[in-house]
């Protein structure tokens, strides 16, 4: 059945090579943990990936009960968390998941370092994963604030008074963030929000995107 | 089209009629045992996920995710904390160097000195030996990169008073339902909720909940007019009557040990007055 339907479909829109081209290479063996165990130093980049997908999986389930509002915002998180089925699985997952992130863009960072694996041609790749790694810092930045809690509101201020020291357009940034120059409040809650879950997620996606396109091209760098 | 199941895109220039070669070039560069991705790899990928997935979901299970009150601009005393990996850029700013008047040193001079590095790392580093031994000086200051990112974080966090800090955690805080028409209400609002919080919750760095105390009504009336450790006298301001409303109201709402003896919540308001009466 499922293969009739695929038939069909390729038969119109000849859909084999599009998968096939992803689907069909080599590991070499220098990076099979199989074959040596050293080699899961490899498997760093596909788990930040992994744990990307929880992040995306998980934030699109807690946007179901979150208000991104001032009077709202810390009660929804706390409903989700004391009185929705599983609500605190999934919110755990977000909350634990942004720390595994991190772990493992880390460790990645490392291993793609330590092995010279940004050297030519890869210097690109490099550039585009070190702006894929602000980028999942500034999701945790602008991710922090949104339970509204005390050290959320509290750790936002002194962020923002870190955006106000660069030199010349330091309020700008501050006031491009926040809404306001001075005021923490119900602008910067909506304004993070926005960012956190539209503006770097699309980011995130075209950094992504082009980091796993250059990768396919120039395939794994070689044993040392 | 050579790999599809069926027709060919005659004239169409979306993709190339002809052999089209999908599969990349083969790895003899790195002879060896070599596995196609797919569907082997991918199989034993698939396992390393599924075990991550158990451990990852065993911590999230066993570890609740944190939820601090409600977020409160006035909450006088609150250090500010940010999630553990910006803690090596907070910690930065302690010192002196990259304080105070220098403050731009810590926040844009050395984070963007370092995060600018590592981003032109492959221009800053161009030779092609790849092994680290090849090169010593890239190698060096990233390993001093990385002790110093874990000492500031380990600095950081050792010197945060985590006991302190969970006393504004929401599972820290006390659950208690109020009868906001209990006639008592009204008159703990305006004498006793600025400190002990909206429902007798309490206040973290300002006053403790009200919730189980091990006074009778008596007591409660004492402490309201006297005050007791840190708490200043004539906090209440009001009628005697007014303070036996209050009484059986914290007594009730509370779950005191006279409530228990009491019963029903807001018709005891009888008996409390007798207890007055026989002070
Ligand atoms: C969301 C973040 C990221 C994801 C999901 C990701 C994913 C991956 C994956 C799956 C690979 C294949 C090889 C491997 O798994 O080790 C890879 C390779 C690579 N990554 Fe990343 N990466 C991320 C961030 C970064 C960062 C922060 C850097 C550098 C600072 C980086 C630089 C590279 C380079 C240069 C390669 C090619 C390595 C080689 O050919 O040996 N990536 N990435």
């Amino acid at each position: 059945m499922l293969n009739k339907i695929y038939d069909w479909i390729d038969e119109r829109l000849d859909v084999t090579p599009i998968w096939r081209d992803i689907a069909d290479h080599e590991v070499p063996e220098h990076v099979n943990p199989a074959h040596h165990f050293s080699a899961f130093v490899y498997c760093f980049g596909g788990l930040t990936f992994f744990v990307v997908v929880i992040q995306i999986l998980s934030g699109m389930f807690l946007t179901m009960y979150y208000v991104p509002d001032i009077e709202n915002a810390w009660e929804s998180v706390r409903y989700l968390q004391t009185e929705v089925a599983h609500g605190q699985i999934v919110r755990g997952m977000h909350h634990w998941g942004a720390s595994v992130v991190i772990v493992m863009i880390f460790l990645h960072t490392l291993r793609v370092f330590f092995q010279g694996a940004y050297k030519k041609p890869r210097e690109l790749n490099w550039v585009v994963g070190v702006l894929l790694f602000f980028v999942i810092l500034g999701l945790g930045f602008t991710g922090y604030l949104l339970p509204w809690d005390n050290k959320a509101f509290f750790a936002t201020q002194v962020g923002l008074e870190i955006a106000e020291s660069v030199p010349f357009i330091g309020t700008e940034i501050k006031t491009l963030l926040a809404g306001d120059p001075t005021i923490v409040g119900a602008q910067t809650l909506t304004r993070f929000f926005a960012i956190h879950v539209f503006f770097l997620p699309a980011v995130l996606f075209g950094l992504l995107a082009a980091h796993f396109i250059m990768i396919r091209r120039q395939g794994i760098s070689g044993p040392l | 089209m050579q790999k599809g199941k069926g027709m060919k895109f005659v004239g169409d220039s979306r993709i190339k009629v002809g052999p089209k070669q999908t599969i990349p070039k083969d790895y003899s560069e790195y002879p060896g045992r070599t596995e196609p991705f797919w569907p082997n790899f991918l199989l034993k990928e698939w396992l390393v996920g599924a075990v991550f997935l158990i451990g990852f979901l065993c911590l999230v299970a066993a570890h609740p995710s944190p939820l601090e009150i409600k977020a409160d601009p006035n909450t006088s005393g609150y250090i500010p904390l940010p999630d553990w990996y910006f803690l090596f850029l907070y910690e930065l700013l302690k010192y002196e160097f990259a304080a105070a008047e220098y403050v731009v040193i810590g926040t844009i001079g050395i984070p963007g000195l370092a995060f600018g590095a590592l981003l032109l790392a492959p221009f800053l580093d161009s030779k092609p030996g790849r092994r680290p031994t090849q090169r010593p000086i890239a190698v060096i200051l990233m390993l001093l990169a990385v002790v110093s990112v874990f000492w500031l974080t380990y600095e950081s966090a050792s010197a945060v008073n985590w006991e302190e800090r969970a006393e504004y955690s929401v599972s820290n805080m006390t659950e208690v339902e109020v009868d906001k028409d209990h006639a008592g209400y009204e008159v703990y609002a305006n004498n006793c909720m600025s400190c002990h919080g909206d429902s007798l919750q309490g206040v973290p760095g300002m006053a403790p909940d009200l919730v189980d105390l091990p006074y009778d009504a008596a007591a409660i009336k004492d402490i309201a007019q006297n005050g007791i450790g840190e708490m200043p006298a004539d906090m209440f301001t009001g009628s005697d009557e007014e303070l036996n409303q209050l009484a059986d109201f914290i007594m009730t709402a509370s779950g005191g040990e006279a409530a228990e003896g009491e019963g029903e919540g807001s018709d005891s308001e009888d008996s409390s007055e007798g207890e007055d009466s026989a002070e």
